[in-house]
């Protein structure tokens, strides 16, 4: 399994990078091996987060934690939660943090826990050559050097998760492997795993993602009237 | 050209530039942030000013200075936002200045919510400000058409002379899907009539909207309604989907329509004739392509995030002919395709 070494995984990256999307998916994974909790700390996103989650995940034993007023009209980013207990009380935490250096200052404020965490900690930095943002290994280092002094911490590994949205196919995928070797050796941090589409098979580098953020016009595209998780 | 995967507010940033906007000047409200954010990134890089002003009120009348300079502008702000700009957009219509204005829309009235609504529809087609005038309205329902319309809304403010809109949305603005940024030689045509400078080479020029003599006034007004008469005949569009034998047309613009295409596709399968009918242009409305998509139509059902708001141009447009009736959700609930879909069948059944 790619994941599942580190009790506390910090999913940071650019805009629209994939991170609430893989959050959920490694909850759902890490949740058949033990107490799994998610924080959404994104604060600068007001729609198409983890929070949207949280009653399918509650459902399958998952801890939910998010801003108080995520998803109502109050627009005012409050982190009114004690995550270092949320640590303690959990044998895995995922933490959804906001897209860009912007959504990445929250995480500076947890510095000295992040740091007391040691080994256990690992922050992965999440890119998507398919975003504009994103086309060129320049504009990933830079962005991940400003999100690393954002956050006051250092990145411990990469994750590839290059996709189109909808459009997404094994094949796109595996047009972004030369540009993710130029990222591992631009930033000398190792690719912990690629994300590849759901019904592709699972190995110590590959790991299958379910697309679960999707627009609600989208499941009855398919013929289906209710949102099915499994 | 290669996809790339957007959010509908940064696609339209990017588009803006790429369409030759100079000048954005923008104050911030959820849920257009990225539009100001991607640009305050981007535009200086460019060669264009980006600038936070103190206000929506000073931000359009920034525009409106910027237009009158003969730069091609833009502005953005979500429903409130736009409400404190409607008084600058009078005066650029008065003016005959070109420039875009960027709607993404949130629940209303007052201060509303910060989730994702249609209910300015009447703001946007019907009075954006006081006085006679009318803005060209674009309705997109994807990021790619939001793209697109970004192009086509500068290209129409400098033929016409006027402000045009892109009514967007919370959901349009934040949903990404991948997109193709298209590959055009933007041509920005000659503006003789702009305050660039005359290098005492020809009289100056003078953008003004107080007339000292009312037929003068009047004569302004009369000529700029011409111009709106040229655009209703050549400047409509919609998209028409299973209506050739549809007796049950589904009316819907912006992300609502997606909504309901879902739904038409579901009960399509059912063997209901059901069809969607989505005006890509609020403004002008395309009567005449509704009125052929209604050609077998019993029913019209107009599904809207709002109270119904688009209801009184579909029946205008088909002078009452047929029965218009109603489905929507407001205050930033999207209507969902089971809701649309059990409001067909329901008309189905009623038919028969």
């Amino acid at each position: 399994m790619v994941i599942g070494q580190k009790s506390v995984i910090l999913l940071a990256g650019d805009y629209g990078c994939g991170k609430t999307n893989l959050a959920v998916n490694l909850a759902l994974l890490l949740a058949e091996k033990g107490k799994v909790s998610v924080v959404d700390m994104d604060t600068v996103n007001p729609y198409f987060r983890t929070a949207d989650f949280g009653e399918m995940l509650a459902e399958r034993g998952i801890n939910v934690v998010f801003p108080q007023y995520a998803n109502t009209n109050l627009d005012i980013p409050v982190l009114n939660f004690d995550l270092e207990s949320i640590i303690l009380q959990s044998d895995f935490t995922i933490i959804d943090v906001g897209g860009s250096d912007a959504g990445a200052y929250p995480v500076g404020r947890y510095e000295s826990l992040f740091k007391s965490l040691g080994d256990e900690l690992e922050m992965l930095y999440v890119f998507n050559m398919y975003r504009l943002c994103e086309r060129s290994a320049d504009e990933v280092v830079r962005t991940l050097r400003e999100i690393e002094s954002a956050c006051r911490l250092k990145c411990t590994a990469l994750v590839n998760n290059s996709n189109l949205g909808v459009e997404t196919t094994p094949r796109v995928i595996a047009q972004t492997a030369d540009f993710a070797e130029e990222i591992v050796e631009r930033t000398g941090l190792p690719l912990r795993f690629t994300c590849v589409t759901e019904n592709e098979n699972s190995d110590e580098t590959h790991l299958p993602v379910k697309r679960l953020v999707t627009l609600p016009w989208e499941i009855q595209e398919t013929g289906e009237t209710e949102r099915e998780y499994d | 050209m290669e996809k790339v995967l957007m959010k509908g507010n940064e696609a339209l940033a990017e588009a803006a530039m790429r369409a030759g906007c100079k000048c954005f000047f923008g104050y911030p409200i959820t849920p257009q942030t990225e539009i100001s954010a991607y640009l305050a990134k981007n535009m200086a890089k460019r060669g264009g000013v980006f600038l936070q002003a103190e206000s929506e009120v000073a931000a359009i009348n920034m525009v409106l200075g910027a237009a009158a300079a003969g730069v091609r502008a833009m502005t953005s702000s979500s429903s409130p936002g736009i409400s404190l700009k409607s008084e600058g957009v009078s005066y650029i219509a008065a003016s005959d200045l070109p420039c875009v204005i960027v709607n993404v829309q949130r629940g209303g009235p007052g201060l509303g919510g910060i989730q994702p609504s249609q209910s300015d529809y009447f703001q946007a087609t019907k009075a954006l400000g006081h006085g006679d005038f009318q803005m060209i309205v674009y309705a997109p329902a994807s990021v790619q058409e939001t793209i697109d319309m970004t192009y086509l809304a500068f290209d129409m403010a400098d033929k016409y002379r006027m402000p045009v809109m892109i009514l967007s949305d919370g959901l349009l603005g934040q949903m990404m899907e991948p997109v193709v940024f298209p590959n055009v030689d933007v041509q920005i045509p000659d503006k003789p009539w702009a305050c660039s400078g005359h290098q005492n080479k020809r009289p100056h020029n003078i953008i003004n909207s107080l007339y000292l003599q009312p037929d003068v006034l009047e004569r302004s007004v009369n000529e700029r309604f011409e111009r709106y008469e040229l655009i209703k005949q050549s400047c409509t569009m919609a998209e028409t989907d299973f209506c050739e034998d549809a007796e049950i047309v589904v009316a819907a613009f912006g992300a609502s329509a997606r909504v309901a295409k879902s739904a038409v596709n579901a009960v399509r399968a059912k063997g209901i004739k059901a069809g969607l009918f989505r005006p890509q242009t609020l403004f002008p409305f395309p009567v005449e392509q509704l009125n052929k998509a209604c050609g077998k139509a019993k029913v019209v059902l107009s599904v809207e995030m709002n109270k119904g708001q688009m209801v009184e141009d579909l029946r205008l447009a088909l002078n009452c002919r047929l029965p218009v009736e109603f489905f929507g959700r407001h205050g930033g609930i999207i209507p969902s395709v089971k809701e649309v879909l059990a409001q067909i069948e329901q008309i189905h059944e009623r038919i028969e």
